[in-house]
């Protein structure tokens, strides 16, 4: 496991004490044909400067609807303010069932070094997108304008934040892609995204998403549809610009590996709330969740000699109707009795504050679980 | 591109061959003999075997098919009309601008009647906008362009006199001892047949913008745009737009090729003397030669739009390669 230096070269502007990104109780609901998905159902998660967050889930747990939502990039998207009020859940509810204009509702609170990302105008909030916090996605097949150049496309991320020339613009794309590792940019520059391989065409969302400068990256999967020497290549490449330009990252993932790769603090999601959060070396030394014992145990190790990878058993649950109480008992080995009545909140542990789990078992059987599993795997001597 | 262009004009000979021979068979399994329709009411067993012989309609299908082939190739003449004995060159010549002025018009007047509804539908899916547009559609689509016509005559040509019935006024050079002629009475004299012909295309066109567009709004790169703080009209026109209208563009060059074959209903509701009107008539009057010329030009005229549809596709669409 390689960890990033810490926040030595944040940018200047997030030196307040206010950190850079804050998510406080965030929800999202959709509204669909079958009903509303609560796709987000109130997760709170902090980003520091210059470091690297990774989220990890399965799919549909909700990692990257809950970057949309902060950018309001959801479809059709409003905010519904919901201070003080006991029953969140209920009012986007009816919010949803009372409006034809819109898709999605978000609430709670997103502030970008205090600054409140739900309540600007949305001027402030195009400014925001793209030039503060930028995003790359999943799929670099098709998150690309295919009937653009990528020098338009680079060209237009940079006039539409910076007052400068068409030709200075051009010049930045071109820098941009010789950063990313583009051979013979000022060639390529005005080739389309088809002529670009998968891994090529992220780097080239990669540039683009940092063309700007921006304070945080926020890589929603960025490696999955890509082959494995080619995902290798790409962290490694968002590694050494964040290093450079001390850009925050908030990696999305659903594999651990990556995130032990490159975060320094992480967040692991389960059907739409967050299961555990806490420092790397942290997670991976003393896992508190049985969700977070399933995921490692479920992940190959070379150096390990199992006859067969854990599983966890069963199916995530529908966001459509969530189980009662806690959302992982019904896959879940150790579940209590009131697991299947109380929803558990995330709480910070007595040895290490800054570790947040959402788990209802005694502190002594998840230590001793902890240590059995990290036993197995190897991980335990990573404790700091 | 050569080598397209060359790849593309053979499947065009072919094509041409097919098309020609096909009218050839489709006329002579029709029981009727063209020679007696010919030789005239009162004509005599000798005068329609006289006229049969001279029409060469006594010879095999084969034959007469060589000679249709010979003479457009060697004197590039579409030959002599069965019925008056005109050239059939002059009388295809004749019927087309009439045809072109109503297809283009109607074009221009479908696109800018779908263009606003087919995007606006697309921006606000389920309003009350998007609604009253796509009934208009399906009313649009399901009257029969005749109806729609015969409707818009009697109306506003008839009852409340707003615009010329029927009939058709050159754009220039009217001919002698023609009623009208000019650009203000040819433009009145086409406006009701443009509507009635772009009506029915109008309503496809707004359907199939509306869902390339609703199509394209889903798509990654679009969500990428809006994640680079672009605004929304350059959301929509840079990247919605341009890859949502691509496919307008094959079908709208494809669909006035094939229209200027012949816009059959509209130009007989009007009289106007285009070549669909040229081809019920000589059909009616089995006029082999001057049919097969309507044929020959609506032939030409699917392979050049489709070959323009082509090159043009391939200029506006990046991941278009001609070779």
């Amino acid at each position: 496991m390689t960890i990033a230096p810490h926040a030595s070269t944040a940018s200047s502007a997030a030196s307040s004490d206010a950190p850079l990104l804050d998510v406080r109780d965030l929800r999202t609901y959709f509204k669909t044909e079958d009903g509303i998905v609560k796709a987000v159902d109130g997760v709170s998660f902090s980003v520091e400067a210059g470091k690297t967050l990774g989220v990890v889930g399965e799919s549909g747990c909700g990692k990257s609807v809950t970057m949309l939502s902060i950018l309001g990039l959801n479809t059709k998207a409003a905010w519904l303010d919901t201070t003080g009020s006991d029953d969140p859940g209920r009012e986007m509810e009816a919010f949803l069932r009372g409006t034809k204009k819109h898709l999605s509702v978000s609430t709670g609170h997103a502030s970008m070094r205090g600054e409140d990302l739900f309540q600007m105008t949305s001027h402030r909030l195009r400014d925001v997108r793209g030039s503060e916090i930028a995003m790359i996605f999943q799929d670099p097949m098709t998150s690309l304008n295919p009937v653009l150049s990528v020098g338009d496309q680079l060209s237009e991320a940079v006039l539409l934040h910076r007052n400068v020339s068409k030709n200075e613009a051009r010049d930045r794309a071109i820098a941009g892609l010789i950063e990313v590792g583009i051979p013979r940019a000022e060639n390529r520059i005005d080739d389309y995204p088809h002529q670009f391989s998968g891994g090529m065409r992220q780097r080239v969302m990669i540039a683009m998403a940092l063309i700007n400068e921006p304070d945080i990256l926020v890589a929603d999967e960025p490696t999955t549809a890509l082959d494995v020497t080619t995902q290798a290549q790409i962290l490694r490449l968002i590694k050494e610009l964040q290093e450079k330009r001390g850009t925050a990252v908030v990696m999305i993932t659903h594999d651990l590996g990556v995130v032990a790769e490159v975060a320094d603090d992480v967040v692991v999601m389960y059907a739409a709330r967050i299961a555990e959060a806490a420092e790397v070396h942290e997670l991976f030394g003393r896992p508190l969740h049985p969700y977070t014992w399933g995921l490692l145990g479920s992940l190959p190790r070379v150096d390990l000699e199992v006859e067969r990878l854990t599983q966890i058993g069963g199916q995530p649950p529908s966001l459509l109707n969530p189980p009662r109480g806690c959302r992982f008992n019904p896959r879940c080995a150790w579940a209590l009795d009131r697991c299947h009545v109380e929803l558990p909140r995330e709480t910070a542990n007595e040895f290490n504050p800054s570790h947040l789990d959402a788990c209802l078992l005694t502190e002594e059987q998840k230590l001793a679980e902890s240590a059995r599993i990290t036993e197995m795997l190897g991980t335990r001597g990573n404790v700091s | 591109m050569t080598q397209f262009l060359i790849r593309r004009l053979l499947w065009a000979v072919f094509l041409f061959i097919a098309v020609t021979m096909i009218t050839y068979v489709l006329f002579f399994i029709v029981p009727v003999d063209p020679a007696r329709q010919a030789a005239g009411k009162s004509a005599t067993a000798e005068d329609v075997a006289r006229i049969s012989h001279q029409l060469k309609l006594d010879r095999p299908i084969y034959v007469q098919y060589a000679y249709f082939l010979k003479r457009l190739i060697v004197d590039r003449s579409l030959g002599e009309s069965f019925a008056n004995r005109r050239e059939v060159n002059e009388m295809v010549a004749e019927a087309i601008p009439a045809t072109t002025g109503l297809v283009l018009g109607g074009a221009i007047l479908w696109m800018l009647i779908a263009l606003p509804i087919g995007i606006v539908s697309a921006l606000k899916p389920r309003s009350l906008i998007d609604r009253s547009s796509m009934i208009f559609v399906l009313i649009g689509i399901s009257l029969p362009v005749v109806w729609i016509g015969v409707l818009l005559q009697y109306f506003i040509g008839f009852r409340w006199g707003l615009l010329p019935n029927a009939g058709y006024c050159d754009l220039v050079n009217p001919y002698e001892g023609a009623t009208c002629g000019g650009p203000w009475d040819w433009f009145t004299h086409m406006i009701l047949p443009w509507i009635t012909f772009a009506i029915l295309f109008a309503a496809n066109y707004a359907r199939m913008i509306r869902s390339n567009m609703m199509d394209t709004l889903g798509e990654d790169y679009v969500r990428t745009a809006r994640a680079k703080g672009a605004p929304e009209p350059t959301v929509i026109r840079r990247h919605v737009m341009r890859n949502a209208l691509l496919p307008i563009v094959t079908m709208l060059g494809l669909d006035i090729g094939i229209a200027l074959g012949g816009a059959v209903f509209t130009e007989s509701i009007f009289g106007l003397p285009g070549l669909g009107k040229l081809a019920v008539n000589s059909f009616e009057n089995f006029d082999l030669p001057t049919l097969q010329g309507v044929v020959v030009f609506a032939t030409l005229a699917i392979i050049v739009f489709n070959l323009i549809v082509d090159v043009l596709y391939a200029v506006i669409d990046p991941r278009i390669r001609l070779s």
